[in-house]
């Protein structure tokens, strides 16, 4: 067994010249040929790649997509983000359940089966969702289960099952994303500049990044392009984990051309050969059609040697598939993980730009910053320019899920209004709007009169809509529960501190709190969102921290009078396993 | 003035540092002490324990990776912070399983020394009570991940001072825990007791065997000044 | 003007604390002058006669006894102050909490080394013995403690700084080397 092992390590590794970089394509190829990586494969692959095997180890223990313990024929990973629950997921599961007379986290006996859960895998607009092997399933509804289910044992092709079906679910068009491109015009636009001029161009256009934090990515190319290095990297951001994001997957899918377009203007600005496109795990499904569209443009040109003729202009791009990581959406946490390391993030500074991939300069851009990009190139960075607000030009892509009667992507012009966004989306009686994802703001109604913009409300994109019936403190507390999960564990803060969080939030949900749960739940809040080491710890609290004022009544009713006792601890329920290991038969007989 | 040095504060007093230093270098000379727990003088930083962090122009930042400039402002020493660092420090005793007590290196541990120093009285966020795994097979030492607070300077010393590399991170998030070079635990690693990674362990993590309660209680590292002091005489020498 | 009452509690724990409370010597005349004891192990008084003013407690909560007591505790007095490790963490009698109880048991009374042969050990189970709790508690996750104070014992020192602040209702200032966790 282990001489089997051992060979098939060995072809995969070489197919990637032994190279530690690629760690993680090797992974993925292991886990494609045999399901998992045990022990035993870890020592192997350490041996070929000449590794200590704590290091490998810590590399392929940090990935969900990974697993370490073998794992049924077909795996189901059904979605849990918030959206998907509020749409019936809970119940898909009982279904899924049933059908294989398994719990989640579970095998069938006949090895055919593994019940999974997965936070949000960019579907929440075609909710409940789910992947099976890779392959998205959507609109679930637990009358389709049994059907999935006989079928697959049938040997069905998951492809071929009626829920294999994404829909595209672009609601609305706007003119720097969704508009034709004619692949290479804007490209060849940028050849006729300087790469400073291109820089100057988007300046022009006062581009922020669209990933969130919107830093002005002309600023970002320029301080990369200035470094004293031969070698600098472009990195696109492709890794949209934030729960209720899914405007990547419409433009990886309808829009890959300008997606490419944009890495490869971005590549000749800063002066970069390289350019690695970060795809997140749970979208590997779009790999096929993203690698053809690669392959059509060195065909044509675009990329790889002498671009458009240009002798002295040589660059490509390569995709690096991710395995199910929220933290590697972080710029640095990014790299590590494109270096095939665990997806840790560093300090700053050194800033990417500055050390980046390999330890050169890189400039890590979002996917849409590069359509913005490419665009720019195209109709010029004055026309950009005059889109949008003063401080945040340009159009917004907004994947809108949760209750409202359109979910979908919808391009708009930034400083649009919630209660605009709200009317256009078809949403009534909402109780709050959850921007920017989990990690972002929970708004109140009376708040619903501020814009979409860097200076008022930025966003990944993520706009979460919860209508009035909603536990909307129960949602907050799920994603608590999402970032306790998504924690790397390289800090303090984060590590322990969203465990605790998540602790203290259900005994106050759970009516179990007093004043001082509240208090302490403050507490605890605060010094994850000051001291954590990135954005993820720095932001984990805010499901509390933007409700607990916001809301507060909420919260008011959740506690209890405060006598002294406290309602965290159960008597009864504490002594239980005594009276039982000593066989008594009345409890608290004395 | 020369170029080959940078002039700023922390908490009012100025500071004269070389500009290839971190903040918590230039304190360190000054006799200025940062509390902190996963740094060590000799090992490159890892940025775990965040109980370094500093505020520079009023935002917060670990002072062992930042590094300093002209005319920055760096407050240290002040409520919000070492509330913020006495939290950590709670974090750690319920995040894992301290029974000080009855610890061999209770008196000398860094995790202790700090609370004591923070004024933190008892933890009192929930307890989490993990089970963590003890690796006794090694011959000379053993480790006890009850008291690992994963501030990595094994991970670190290990491979930066002894060119080995006995040990690595395993599993994410709260998961997380120390792990060693093979699949059988340290008997199968060529860790010696004399290693240097023997040495960093802030807390009675990394122990070597047949050797605990040396010191009688009152004659401890930490038994009559608090953590820190060694930093804090030399600024009043100079 | 009435003196203020105390009242002691000890639970799962060595005594190691009342111990401590005696170790102040000859200071034990000041406190007998500026306080009345009620319920405690110190003068055998086994139920509350009154309302006490600071109730001092040592021991984690093991068993539904402790637990009870400890409510009762917090009904008769006004402050609770919770000293030495056992009562702040559970101390050494909560290292039985990273072992199920059940294990706990069966290895204390049916299969540990010491039992005299297999099949002849039970465990306790006469109703008389409190039950005990699936993990040793601090005291301050069964009911609100106001003070804590640390030490395994607390030093006489810092028992009797801490009680002549609470008294004067002056702030608790205790020098560093009173605060240690063993």
């Amino acid at each position: 067994m282990t001489h089997h092992y051992r060979e098939q390590i060995k072809n995969i590794a070489s197919k990637y010249g032994n190279d530690r970089g690629y760690l993680m394509n090797i992974a993925h190829d292991i886990v494609n040929e045999f399901g998992y990586i045990s022990d035993e494969m870890v020592s192997n692959l350490a041996d070929v790649l000449n590794l200590p095997v704590v290091q490998v180890r810590d590399m392929i223990s940090f990935y969900a997509f990974f697993p370490r313990k073998p794992l049924g024929k077909n795996v189901i990973r059904l979605c849990n983000a918030v959206i998907e629950r509020m749409k019936g997921a809970d119940e898909v599961g009982k279904a899924f359940e049933k059908a294989l007379g398994i719990s989640f986290g579970e095998t069938t006996k006949d090895n055919l089966f593994t019940l999974l859960h997965t936070p949000c895998i960019g579907l929440s607009d075609q909710a409940p969702s789910a992947l099976i092997n890779k392959i998205p399933l959507t609109n679930l509804k637990p009358a389709d289960v049994p059907q999935i289910i006989s079928e697959l044992k049938a040997g069905k092709d998951v492809s071929d099952l009626p829920q294999a079906r994404v829909q595209l679910n672009l609601k609305k068009e706007g003119e720097v994303i969704c508009a034709p491109l004619d692949s290479g015009t804007a490209l060849r636009n940028a050849l006729n500049m300087k790469p400073e001029e291109v820089i100057g161009e988007i300046n022009k256009s006062r581009l922020r990044g669209r990933g969130g934090a919107g830093f002005p990515t002309a600023m970002k190319w320029d301080f990369c392009r200035k470094q004293k290095s031969p070698i600098r990297y472009l990195i696109c951001n492709a890794d949209e984990g934030e729960p209720g994001t899914f405007k990547d997957r419409v433009i990886l899918t309808e829009y890959p051309d300008l997606v490419f377009e944009g890495m490869t203007i971005a590549g000749y600005a800063i002066g970069a050969k390289e350019g690695i496109m970060y795809l997140r795990g749970e979208y590997a499904y779009l790999l096929e059609n993203l690698e053809k569209v690669l392959a059509k443009r060195r065909h044509l040109g675009l990329l790889g040697e002498h671009i458009c003729g240009r002798e002295d202009f040589n660059f490509d791009i390569r995709i690096q598939l991710g395995a199910g990581a929220y933290v590697c959406g972080e710029e640095s946490a990014l790299i590590e993980s494109a270096e095939g390391k665990r997806g840790a993030p560093r300090d700053r500074p050194p800033f990417p730009v500055q050390k980046g991939y390999k330890g050169e300069p890189t400039s890590v851009n979002n996917v849409e910053t590069l359509c913005c990009a490419a665009r720019i190139l195209e109709k010029g960075g004055e026309w950009f320019s005059k889109i949008g607000t003063k401080d945040s030009t340009g159009t917004k892509m907004l994947s809108v899920s949760g209750d409202c009667e359109h979910p979908g992507v919808y391009e708009v012009e930034y400083g649009i209004t919630i209660e605009n966004l709200l009317e256009l989306v078809g949403a009534k009686d909402t109780q709050a709007v959850q921007v920017g994802g989990a990690s972002g703001k929970c708004v109140a109604p009376k708040d619903f009169g501020r814009r979409i913009s860097f200076e008022d409300l930025p966003t990944g994109g993520s706009i979460m809509i919860f209508g009035k019936n909603r536990d909307l403190l129960e949602c907050m507390y799920q994603f608590v529960e999402f970032f306790v999960e998504e924690s790397c564990g390289w800090c303090v803060p984060c590590r322990a501190g969203t465990t605790l969080l998540e602790k203290k939030f259900r005994q106050i949900l759970d009516g179990k709190g007093t004043a001082q749960s509240l208090a302490e739940l403050r507490r605890i809040a605060q010094t994850v969102k000051s001291m954590s080491r990135c954005g993820l710890g720095q932001t984990s609290a805010n499901p509390v921290l933007t409700t607990i004022y916001d809301f507060a009544d909420l919260y008011a009713e959740k506690i209890k009078e405060e006598n002294g006792k406290l309602l965290t601890f159960d008597l009864q329920k504490a002594m239980k396993v005594g009276i039982e290991a000593s066989g008594r038969t009345k409890e608290g007989v004395k | 003035m020369s170029t080959n040095v940078v002039t700023f504060t922390i908490d009012g007093v100025e500071i004269k540092s070389a500009p290839d230093k971190t903040i918590i270098q230039a304190a360190d000379d000054a006799g200025i002490y940062i509390p902190r727990l996963c740094y060590l003088k000799d090992l490159p930083p890892g940025g775990h324990c965040r109980v370094c962090t500093v505020k520079v122009n009023g935002r917060p930042v670990n002072s062992c990776t930042y590094p300093v400039a002209e005319g920055i402002v760096v407050e240290n020493d002040i409520e919000e912070l070492n509330s913020f660092r006495r939290n950590i420090i709670e974090m750690l005793f319920v995040e894992g399983n301290h029974f000080c007590p009855s610890c061999e290196v209770a008196g000398k541990c860094e995790l202790q020394a700090l609370a004591y120093r923070l004024g933190l009285l008892t933890p009192q966020m929930p307890y989490l009570y993990a089970q963590k795994e003890l690796d006794a097979t090694h011959p000379d030492v053993y480790l006890d991940r009850n008291r690992c607070v994963l501030c990595g300077r094994c991970v670190r010393a290990s491979i930066h001072l002894d060119k080995k590399n006995v040990f690595g991170f395993e599993n994410r998030g709260i998961n997380m825990k120390i792990s060693v070079n093979s699949n059988d635990g340290l008997q199968d690693t060529n860790l010696s007791k004399e290693d240097k990674a023997m040495s960093v362990c802030p807390t009675g993590c990394l122990v070597v065997k047949r050797q605990g309660y040396l010191t009688p209680v009152g004659k401890r590292l930490y038994d009559k000044k608090p953590i820190g002091s060694e930093i804090e005489t030399k600024k009043v020498k100079s | 003007m009435s003196k203020p009452v105390i009242a002691t509690a000890h639970f799962t724990g060595c005594f190691g604390c009342h111990m401590s409370i005696l170790d102040i010597d000859e200071r034990i005349l000041d406190l007998v002058e500026l306080v009345e004891f009620n319920k405690s192990p110190i003068n055998d008084i086994k139920n509350f006669t009154k309302p006490v003013d600071i109730g001092i407690i040592e021991g984690g909560i093991s068993n539904d006894e402790n637990a009870e007591i400890l409510m009762e505790f917090r009904k008769h007095c006004k402050i609770l102050v919770a000293i030495g490790a056992c009562a702040l963490t559970g101390g050494v009698p909560s290292m039985r909490n990273l072992v199920p109880l059940k294990e706990c048991l069966e290895e204390a009374y049916l299969n540990g080394p010491t039992v005299k042969s297999e099949n002849t050990g039970i465990i306790p189970n006469d109703p008389d013995i409190p039950v005990l709790l699936d993990r040793v508690y601090p005291c301050h996750e069964v009911v609100k403690i106001d003070y804590f104070l640390p030490g395994c014992p607390p030093s006489a020192d810092t028992i009797w700084n801490a009680l002549v602040a609470l008294l004067k209702g002056e702030p608790l200032n205790l020098d560093y080397e009173l605060i240690k966790y063993d």
